[in-house]
């Protein structure tokens, strides 16, 4: 991990909402090959590092380098383009376009000869998709939306693969499947992750390294084996309650980075 | 019942023209959001290029209609590049605006450079004798309009249900970002839609130029019917622009015959209008209802 350049590089990205920081000096790393997720409370800036990353957000300070080469600032398609794959939060897919057709626009910008190949792949992940392949997309129920998104995205073939809260709204089984799909592109196709959740334990699981984001700055970072046995993760984002001397919960509710 | 026949095709041959622009104006809001009156005097500009190429420069009737198409195809990419691309993201009003204030400029600059006189061309079937249906006639004119509009309307079709373009820019009027993270190229896609507009006002233009002579002020009023015609096709949906067309060249034509003389006042003029309120009062939506409710 320290002797390669890691895949992508995210170096002290600072980006607004008008004159609202959203990202306030945030750098990470996601070395070719892992899963890295980024934890943290509604509002922390998970979901605005993604979209700077992958180009919808302009960040005004920092750099975001990709395969060597810097790539803040450019238009979202052109960064689809180098292969990153952005799943965006709440299954934002094609509704009036067939399950099938939102699959093939996933791989708009690829070679077409492979395209059939793909999507049969695809239905091998997610055999639901192929049951309505010829339906609208729109009429897929939420969970059926999501693994879509998650389809349409892997058409792309990527290198790394930006996936926003993939397990919002779905039901616990689904949120199962789901988390078994991100490990197994990991692992048979060699696809990068980068997993923004909510569902901490989801995340913690199956990812090899975690980020926690707090009010738009990195607060805490560290292999996921470590953080889960972090007394503040326990107790803010797995639900543990942490039982003091006194055999009472902690009273004062306060984070160590606070 | 003659006479209903000749109404019935001169009706959908003028309301294949006001179906043609309708498309124009459908494509760029789906696009962009963006409603563009200059839609019909875009239309006006290539009936006069055509006639400046037939009429001043004595080129072939075919040659000239593919360059004038052409050429303002290449208008439209260029006028979403050097004008409404810098309105991306400013309100809805102030595109009108621009969008209006070019309807201006184009009017005038037509009058500057062309003259304000009406003027036409001898196209290659001005002479054809009409075709006759025992004792209904059709004028060649109105079937060319009607088979030309019949041709694009299947190519149009063939084009958004198969090419892969076609279905990204579907895509895009569905859900703007989710395309871009896809990898298609928005603005390409807002591009090549203002190029397509002009490119079918280009022929609307050129189709109406025997049915009507063309003046720098042909779009305006024109333009506006093909609003309605859009209007009460469901703005949003291109088979709707047509049959919104058809249904305003219907009626203006049936009014304008079987009214007008009755009650001693031109009826006809007014009853687009008439229509376009009695749609948005019964049927707000318009006849195809393709918009849906955006998600939170």
């Amino acid at each position: 991990m320290i002797a390669a350049e890691p895949l992508l590089e995210v170096h002290n990205i600072e980006t607004y909402y008008g004159l609202i920081a959203g990202v306030r000096g945030v750098s990470l790393e996601v070395p070719e090959g892992s899963i890295v997720t980024i934890l943290g409370a509604n509002g922390a800036g998970k979901t605005t590092v993604l979209k700077t990353i992958c180009g919808a957000m302009v960040p005004n300070k920092g750099s975001v380098r990709f395969a060597g080469q810097d790539i803040a600032g450019r238009d979202p398609d052109r960064i689809t383009r180098l292969g990153i794959a952005h799943v965006p939060e709440g299954r934002e897919v094609f509704p009036f376009l067939t399950t099938e057709e939102n699959l093939k626009m996933g791989a708009f910008t690829c070679n077409s000869s492979t395209v059939k190949t793909e999507i049969y792949r695809i239905y091998e992940y997610f055999p639901m998709l192929k049951e309505h392949r010829k339906l609208a997309a729109g009429y897929l129920s939420g969970g059926q939306q999501q693994m879509l998104a998650v389809g349409r995205a892997l058409m792309l073939r990527p290198k790394l693969m930006l996936l926003d809260e993939p397990s919002l709204g779905l039901s616990p089984k689904l949120v199962h499947s789901i988390s078994e799909v991100i490990e197994s592109i990991n692992q048979d196709q060699g696809v990068t992750v980068l997993l923004v959740e909510q569902n901490a334990q989801m995340a913690l699981n199956i990812a090899d390294y975690g980020y926690i984001l707090d009010n738009g700055r990195v607060v805490m970072e560290d292999s996921t084996t470590r953080l889960s046995k972090t007394a503040d993760v326990q107790e803010f984002y797995l639900g543990k309650k942490a039982i003091s001397v006194r055999g009472k919960r902690r009273w004062k509710q306060r984070k160590t980075w606070r | 019942m003659d006479t209903f026949f000749q109404l019935l095709l001169s009706g959908i041959a003028q309301g294949c023209v006001y179906g043609l622009v309708a498309i124009g104006f459908v494509l760029i809001y789906k696009a962009t959001e963006m409603v563009n009156f200059a839609q019909g005097d875009i239309m006006m500009l290539g009936a006069f290029i055509t006639i400046t190429l037939i009429n001043h420069l004595d080129w072939n009737y075919f040659l000239a209609v593919v360059t004038a198409i052409g050429a303002m195809g290449l208008f439209g990419l260029a006028l979403e590049r050097v004008l409404l691309r810098r309105m991306i993201g400013e309100s809805p009003f102030a595109v009108l605006m621009v969008t209006i204030g070019l309807g201006f400029v184009l009017r005038s600059v037509a009058g500057m450079i062309w003259g304000h006189d009406s003027q036409s061309i001898l196209t290659p079937y001005t002479d054809l004798p009409p075709l006759r249906f025992g004792e209904v006639v059709f004028p060649v004119a109105d079937v060319v309009v009607v088979g030309a509009t019949v041709v694009l309307c299947g190519l149009t079709f063939l084009f958004f249900r198969y090419t892969r373009f076609g279905v990204a820019m579907q895509a895009t009027s569905q859900n703007q970002l989710a395309a871009s993270y896809v990898g298609i190229s928005v603005k390409r896609v807002v591009g090549v839609s203002w190029a397509l507009a002009a490119a079918f006002a280009a022929i609307a233009g050129i189709l109406l130029l025997p049915l009507k002579s063309a003046y720098p002020h042909v779009g305006l009023v024109l333009g506006i019917k093909a609003f309605a015609a859009a209007i009460v096709g469901g703005f949003g949906s291109l088979p709707g622009a047509m049959i919104g067309g058809l249904a305003i060249g219907l009626v203006e034509i049936f009014t304008k015959y079987w009214i007008d003389d009755i009650v001693q006042f031109s009826v006809s003029e007014t009853s687009v209008y008439i229509l376009l309120l009695l749609m948005l009062i019964v049927r707000p939506s318009g006849i195809f209802t393709s918009m849906q409710r955006k998600k939170v």
